[in-house]
């Protein structure tokens, strides 16, 4: 039996968040989401290929993505994916609570030592 | 793509898998080699980068959430091959759940169409009933029949109940082309079947027009008496048939299966009866009252306006209304005191499915720890624990539901002889077949024992032990799972020998009452109830002589050896209970003593074989004019008067309720000529424990010219013979039918019938119990030896060794008996206590049930545990002929 423990070195749930926003651009495949992350992040966040699939199948699942099989430039057929009305304002409600959250930690990771007004 | 899309199209989407995979590793590949790599060395590192393909795809499935039915469907497709690889162990234990099960279903199928199915009428739940209730409660308690009168007034003021109905059960003779015979009827308002809903298939209902006095006679009848007389042809309707000597019109059948309180085959309207007995509002000629709460009425408002009309009544008649009033009830099918007898029966079969339950479960015990070494390695192997949960469950349930299907084929097989095998009949045995709420009752039955001994093996399941066992090769048995296994034979012993003392109780109690002397001579005496045409009826002599000239041609028929008439026969249904005074001065009527009141003629005691104790029985000179008399019992003699001679002692009876009672206003002064035997009236179980158990006799010749009719109603012939009863009835019928021909026999029995049928219910009941625990203890005798079987055969080595260092066989047998007595003396002393309990339930539920006599107590105990013994003594001597060499070589 697989292990069912994500090892992505991400925070929990942000690969989720990460594909939708990648997706938002505009439909794309699997390998070009994977390249796409990677590039973004300049290699420092290692998305382990792994488990985007089953991430990419488990939004697909819950009616975020929708998926349609069409060409790619080089003329191979691959599965891409776009963003669905559920999907995107997903996106808009994760996006935001990622940046409070972002913000908070962000605030508490300046305080001053000892400075605890 | 929704759900069961996913679960459906799984292949198309393991391609489609595939195909995503295989780009990803493709493109990337090409990349890789874009940027310099070898082909070779870009795939290889195009496959690292992704991981191993089959675990994205697992992930993959997992995402799909569909994961849980494959699995399912792997471990149902599992269970099936073990299974069928040991079809042996699969038939015992389908066998055993379907006997439970089975029987638990047919219990519960009769209890559901007796006791817990509604009324077959649309809407029964606004359905009421109605009574008239006085403020003094009489000896016979406070709720009357309605007047007529009453029920008219009701009817034309309520506005909450609508519509309301009279009814009264009847019977005549019927007449139209062939023979006369005598059938029950009914007279019912015109409002009767608009109340409950129930429409002729044929012709009309009644109209108002019908339903008054004068009114041309009309006749709705049964589906069954139109298929007997009509071949169920339109041409019933119109028809003419002589119902009581009266020519009735036929306008209307009635739906198949139409049935209310009891069986009629007859409808007439009720307010076209010119009986006097209608018209008085003092009078309550057996009227029930039905009703339909009128809609958005709930049952308190009907109440409180019933209540204001009862007082109305009693302001404008206050000599027969006053303290009177009416009350409403929901209706509910009449089972009469049925409901504890199924209930205890159920309790019954149950424990016998607890049995079953626990038999299954270790013989799923026994096979788990064959497949220890299986779990062990799949969880090597890396299955979590749920799933080996998941999957005993799955193998449980199943055995659980096809055990249940097997078991309501045998209920729906056993249902059809249970139902004609019940004594007497079964009330609304009608309805008794399986539904939709007896096959839920099955699946959940069958899922829940699913469960229980599906629970057994997976507390079985040793968790921490597992890596041990891989190594070494699960030879060892856990004590945690002995004690567990013991523990369900302790169980069974313990139910088995609840129900075996139960049955032995009952059992005890039967020999009891079938010894019991009855009070009279129940063999040879015939009694059969007899119609008199109306236009006899109607005149008190005629009809007097019409009794005596019934009875000289009785007498003459060949076999025949004395006849006599009487109203209330011994352990038939009815009777007649009258207060009585040993003084003038009487008692409030409701502390009044009570006596049976039987009318008979002179040959009475003759032919019932009733022996006299003191003074004289009646005799032709015992009529109205002459002095009154009555025959009392030695329990009235007790009662009354204690050690004193009563012969020559005055009876006084308050004058509207004697029997003499010509209609004067003063009491009724009787004089006591005789005692006789007490006879068990109620029949040989129930007399004992009845309320009223003092008995009077009183000649039928005395009965004052107004009552004539209502006592020919009653009268039953009995006839004592010198050839079995029921031979002479031919020529009894021929005798006695009169130049007419309209002198009718019905209900014919020998008191030796009525008197066996008296204990129908404590022998049927017996039967059963008999039966479960028979099947009871055959399943706890097999549970023990399978256990003992099993526990031996894991310890052959140890065995061997024994042996081999100098126990003897006797050593060895002794040894697994005393493991085995361990079991079997915990159960049976848990069962004793068990037993006490039901037999106490027993004793307050079955009529003659005395509590446990330790002679049947110690006598069931002691022979359940000689069949366990026996059973464990099979293993017991296999063990001790265990060879030792080749016992440790096994090791």
């Amino acid at each position: 039996m697989p292990a069912k423990a994500d090892k992505s070195d991400l925070p929990q749930g942000t690969l989720d968040l990460l594909i939708l926003k990648v997706v938002a651009l505009g439909p794309v495949h699997g390998y070009a989401i994977a390249q796409r992350l990677q590039q973004v992040s300049r290699d420092v966040v290692q998305v382990p290929q792994g488990s985007l699939y089953p991430a990419l199948h488990r939004l697909e699942n819950r009616g975020l993505l929708a998926a349609d099989w069409n060409e790619t430039d080089s003329g191979r057929e691959a599965k891409f994916y776009r963003l669905t009305r559920k999907g995107r304002a997903q996106l808009g409600t994760e996006t935001a609570s990622w940046e409070r959250l972002a913000q908070a930690v962000g605030l508490i990771l300046k305080l001053s030592p000892g400075g605890a007004e | 793509m929704n759900w069961w899309n996913r679960l459906w199209r799984r292949s198309q989407l393991e391609t489609e898998l595939d195909k995503e995979l295989r780009f990803h590793l493709e493109q990337h590949a090409l990349d890789l080699q874009a940027q310099g790599f070898p082909a070779n060395e870009a795939r290889r590192r195009a496959r690292l980068a992704l991981g191993g393909p089959e675990q994205v795809k697992e992930s993959c499935r997992d995402a799909r959430g569909t994961r849980w039915l494959a699995d399912f469907a792997q471990d149902f497709r599992y269970t099936l091959r073990t299974l069928s690889h040991q079809p042996g162990f699969a038939a015992v234990i389908l066998l055993t759940l379907a006997l439970g099960i089975g029987a638990t279903t047919a219990m519960f199928t009769i209890i559901n169409g007796v006791l817990l199915k509604p009324l077959q009428y649309s809407h029964p739940d606004r359905l009421v009933t109605l009574q008239e209730k006085t403020e003094q409660a009489t000896q016979y308690g406070n709720l009357w029949a309605f007047a007529y009168p009453n029920y008219l007034d009701c009817k034309r003021d309520v506005s909450s109940l609508a519509p309301l109905a009279a009814w009264r059960g009847s019977g005549g003779t019927l007449s139209g082309s062939g023979d006369s015979e005598y059938v029950n009827a009914m007279q019912v308002s015109a409002e009767f079947f608009p109340t409950l809903d129930v429409n002729p298939v044929q012709g009309r209902a009644f109209l108002p027009e019908d339903d008054r006095l004068g009114a041309a006679p009309v006749m709705i009848i049964s589906n069954g008496l139109w298929q007997r007389l009509y071949g169920s042809s339109r041409a019933a309707i119109g028809s003419t048939l002589q119902f009581d000597a009266k020519p009735y019109t036929v306008v209307g059948v009635l739906p198949a299966g139409f049935q209310f309180d009891s069986e009629a085959d007859v409808f007439t309207p009720l307010g076209e009866d010119p009986s006097p007995s209608l018209q008085n509002r003092s009078r309550h000629p057996g009227i029930g009252v039905i009703a339909r709460l009128a809609p958005g009425v709930a049952l308190p408002q009907a109440q409180s306006e019933l209540n204001s009309i009862g007082g109305h009544l009693a302001q404008e008649h206050p000599d027969s209304n006053a303290g009177r009033t009416f009350i409403a009830a929901p209706l509910r099918p009449d089972v009469g005191d049925i409901g504890p007898t199924l209930w205890l029966l159920l309790g019954a079969v149950s424990l016998v499915l607890l049995i079953a339950c626990a038999n299954v479960a270790n013989l799923l015990l026994a096979r788990a720890a064959s497949r220890e070494r299986e779990f062990a390695m799949r969880v090597a192997l890396g299955a979590d624990l749920s799933r080996l949960v998941r999957q005993c469950l799955t193998e449980s349930a199943i055995l659980g539901l096809c055990g249940g299907a097997l078991g309501i084929s045998l209920a729906a097989l056993a249902l059809g002889p249970f139902v004609t095998l019940w004594p007497g009949s079964l009330p609304r045995a009608r309805e008794i077949h399986l539904d939709w709420r007896v096959l839920a009752f099955a699946l959940a039955i069958s899922l829940l024992t699913g469960l229980l001994f599906g629970l057994a093996p997976i507390l079985r399941i040793p968790y921490r032990a597992l890596e041990r066992s891989v190594h070494a090769g699960a030879r060892f048995l856990s004590g945690n799972s002995r004690r567990l296994q013991s523990s369900f034979v302790i169980c069974e012993i313990a139910l088995a020998v609840v129900l075996l003392v139960s049955a032995g109780v009952l059992a005890r109690a039967l020999l009891r009452l079938t010894a019991l002397n009855p009070g009279m001579n129940v063999h040879n005496v015939l009694v059969t109830r007899a119609s008199l045409p109306p236009d006899i009826l109607a005149n008190p002599e005629r009809a007097r002589a019409a009794w005596r000239e019934m009875l000289d041609s009785s007498r003459s028929v060949p076999g025949v050896e004395s006849a006599a008439i009487v109203d209330t026969v011994p352990m038939r249904e009815g009777n007649n209970q009258v207060g009585y005074s040993t003084s003038p001065a009487f008692l409030p009527a409701s502390q009044q003593p009570l006596a049976l009141a039987t009318s008979v003629s002179p040959d009475y005691l003759n032919v019932m074989g009733i022996p006299l104790v003191k003074g004289r029985f009646f005799d032709e000179q015992d009529r109205v004019g002459n002095e009154l008399v009555a025959v009392i019992d030695d329990v009235f003699a007790q009662q009354a008067f204690g050690a004193q001679d009563p012969v020559g002692h005055r009876l006084w009876f308050p004058a509207d309720l004697s029997p003499f009672s010509s209609g004067s206003q003063t009491a009724d002064v009787v004089r006591i000529v005789g005692v006789v035997g007490h006879v068990r009236h109620w029949g040989l179980a129930n007399d004992d424990q009845a309320q009223v158990r003092a008995q009077f006799y009183y000649p039928f010749a005395q009965v004052p010219d107004p009552l004539v009719r209502r006592w020919s109603e009653l009268m039953s012939i009995a006839v004592r013979t010198t050839i079995p009863p029921t031979s002479v009835l031919g020529s009894l019928r021929r005798a006695v039918r009169g130049s007419t021909g309209d002198r009718v026999l019905y209900e014919i029995r020998t008191v030796e019938q009525l008197a066996n049928d008296s204990l129908s219910r404590q022998k049927f009941l017996l039967l059963l119990l008999g039966i479960f625990a028979g099947l009871a203890m055959l399943l706890a005798c097999i549970g023990i030896y399978g256990l003992l079987a099993y526990l031996t055969s894991q310890r052959v080595p140890e065995i061997g060794l024994r042996m081999a260092l100098g126990a003897s066989a006797r050593n060895v047998l002794g040894m697994v008996l005393r493991q085995s007595a361990q079991i079997i003396l915990v159960g049976a002393a848990a069962g004793a206590i068990g037993a006490v309990i039901a037999a106490r339930i027993l004793e307050s539920s079955v009529a003659g049930v005395r509590s446990i006599e330790p002679l049947t107590f110690a006598a069931m105990v002691a022979l359940l545990i000689a069949a366990a013994f026996l059973a464990s003594f099979i293993p017991a001597r296999r063990a001790s002929r265990v060879d030792p060499m080749t016992a440790m070589r096994q090791e």
